[in-house]
């Protein structure tokens, strides 16, 4: 029942895109995001579901996997277009009590709209394709430079993929304690509100119960192998670019190239 | 008055790359008040098959009946059936939730609807029968030991006084001592309560000295069905799936092969003792020789 949700998830796949080194997938996805916010014509749109579509035609994750992503963040859209469409001032179409929705207001939603669906496919691409382990790796050598001003880029690194590593057993431990339960005679979808909040104590406590047994025995086995912390800490699978990262970089810079050309020239698009 | 999976077949994640075919297949029939085992190695279905008894996941294929109704029509009733079919998840002192014992055993009866009288008497007679004192009911359940814990658990389940209980695994975990106490405490209630048992184990030597009827599942598949003395007489398969008869079958195997007349059917040692003793002619067992 919990298993619906896909952000955050990995899906093993044998494409190039899961291949990439993960600084390269991370940087191309952050490209990506701000090439959304450069484009202000339906043309540079275009270009970006070109894009978009063929970096999901090479990463072998089916389409249906990627929308079932999307359904968990349905009502947050819901809000902000609807927002946008009622605050944008401009040439009224349709007027009711006193909601005036402008001509302006749609334009700027659907837009907003395609930003939104873009920046999230695009970013569960990257965490479909790329394991916790390898994203936190990148990340953890992305970040390197910010060691020299005391950040402790390792530490963070770490607990990142710790909990990316725990998000999975939590949710089957939930499932666990749910079916338990039920078999108890537990009711967790009738009621009111107050009746279902009541209902999940049996639910929370095990779970946190169980979530600090977890972290318990992960930091007593760490310690065990004595962890303590990244200071000369070396890697059993060191991040190494390989050709066809460059390739990867230079067909995002190619892609950002063009975004930033159709925003300066964009008085003679559509 | 039984329980009927007919060609039950259940797939975890049907459609993307974790498919897992948990299930294939398995049809059989357990009578009211049976003992039986149900064992398999670490992955082979078993606790998959147990959550089809009590309605909790739906098969992807078959029925399942109970009392001769499809648990899944339409208008059947999923949550009666629950206290009827109680369900003792592997490691279940995880569930534990409430401040105190009683609490946490009145659980199950309280969602039955009964009063709070009518819990806390099914939830004394419930712990007693599992061998919790009276001085344990208001303690923390977190501050028992393993043992305890998870007897409060089962208590749980059997405060619903359900005409079932299904247990997976219910000796994971333990010493060699509590695994006896609870199997023991298992099969007093079967006697005293007169409730089908069903067991979940991977290990025969702990079910094959309680249970009546083994169910020996393999890959998701129902290998072996019978009694223990059946099921045994197949101990070069079992070794084959990575099971094990008990020491005694291969013994008593071995002995007539030599050419004894021994009994194949003996679990104990005791069993096997006498059996040999007879086969050599020598009614009394060395005990009662021995000065
Ligand atoms: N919630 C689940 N999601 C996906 N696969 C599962 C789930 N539970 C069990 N499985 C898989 O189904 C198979 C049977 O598991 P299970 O019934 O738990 O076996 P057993 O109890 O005999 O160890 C295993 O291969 C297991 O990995
Ligand atoms: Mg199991």
């Amino acid at each position: 029942m919990l298993r619906d949700i896909t952000i955050g998830q990995y899906y093993p796949a044998d494409s190039i895109l899961h291949r990439l080194d993960p600084r390269v997938k991370f940087i191309v996805t952050i490209v990506f995001i701000v090439s959304l916010f450069v484009n202000n014509t339906w043309t540079a749109y275009l270009v970006s579901t070109v894009f978009l579509a063929a970096v999901i035609k090479i990463s072998k994750v089916p389409f249906r996997f990627i929308v079932k992503g999307l359904k968990a963040v349905v009502i947050l859209l819901m809000i902000t277009l609807f927002f946008n469409m009622i605050f944008t001032p401009g040439t009224p179409v349709f007027h009711f009590w006193i909601i005036t929705i402008t001509k302006e207001g749609i334009v700027t939603a659907v837009r907003m709209g395609i930003r939104l669906i873009f920046l999230i496919i695009g970013s569960s691409l990257m965490t479909l394709t790329t394991t916790p382990n390898q994203l936190t790796d990148g990340l953890e050598r992305l970040l390197k430079p910010l060691e020299k001003i005391k950040i402790p880029v390792h530490d963070i690194a770490m607990i990142m993929s710790i909990a990316l590593r725990f998000i999975p057993i939590l949710l089957e431990e939930t499932d666990k304690i749910m079916k338990a339960q039920i078999a108890r005679g537990a009711d967790f979808e009738s009621g009111g509100l107050m009746k279902k909040i009541k209902s999940m104590v049996p639910l929370l406590v095990p779970l946190f119960i169980s979530a600090f047994r977890r972290a318990n025995d992960l930091a007593m086995a760490m310690e065990a192998r004595c962890y303590h912390g990244g200071s000369g800490r070396t890697q059993m699978k060191p991040l190494r670019y390989h050709g066809r990262d460059f390739g990867a970089y230079i067909i995002a810079a190619i892609y950002f190239a063009v975004c930033i050309l159709m925003r300066i020239f964009g008085r003679y698009l559509l | 008055m039984s329980i009927k999976l007919e060609h039950v077949t259940y797939t975890y994640n049907p459609g993307t790359v974790y498919e897992m075919h948990a299930l294939k297949d398995v049809t059989l029939e357990i009578p009211q008040g049976q003992f039986v085992g149900i064992i398999g190695h670490t992955g082979s279905g078993k606790s998959t098959l147990i959550q089809h008894f009590n309605g909790l996941i739906k098969p992807t294929e078959g029925k399942v009946l109970f009392e001769n109704q499809d648990v899944w029509a339409e208008n059947y009733e999923l949550r009666k059936l629950r206290f009827q079919v109680g369900l003792v998840f592997q490691y279940p002192e995880h569930q534990l939730f409430e401040s105190d014992v009683m609490s946490d055993v009145c659980f199950g009866p309280a969602n039955e609807g009964l009063t709070q009288e009518e819990c806390r008497e099914r939830a004394k007679e419930a712990l007693n029968h599992v061998g919790i004192s009276e001085e344990y009911y208001d303690k923390s359940p977190f501050e028992l030991s393993g043992g305890q814990k998870r007897r409060v658990a089962i208590a749980g389940v059997l405060a619903m006084n359900p005409k079932v209980l299904v247990l997976d695994e219910p000796t994971a975990g333990l010493d060699p001592e509590g695994r006896k106490e609870i199997l023991d405490q298992i099969a007093w209630l079967h006697e005293t309560r007169g409730i089908t048992i069903i067991l979940v184990s991977h290990s025969m030597e702990d079910v094959a000295r309680y249970v009546e009827r083994i169910i020996v599942m393999n890959e998701g598949e129902k290998s072996f069905d019978g009694s223990c003395k059946e099921v045994f007489s197949h101990y070069k398969e079992l070794e084959k799936i990575g099971l094990a008869a008990p020491q005694i079958t291969y013994i008593m195997h071995a002995l007539a092969a030599k050419g004894l007349d021994v009994d194949l059917s003996a679990i104990t040692v005791e069993e096997a003792r006498d059996s040999i003793l007879k086969a050599l002619g020598k009614e009394k067992p060395c005990s009662e020789i021995l000065p």
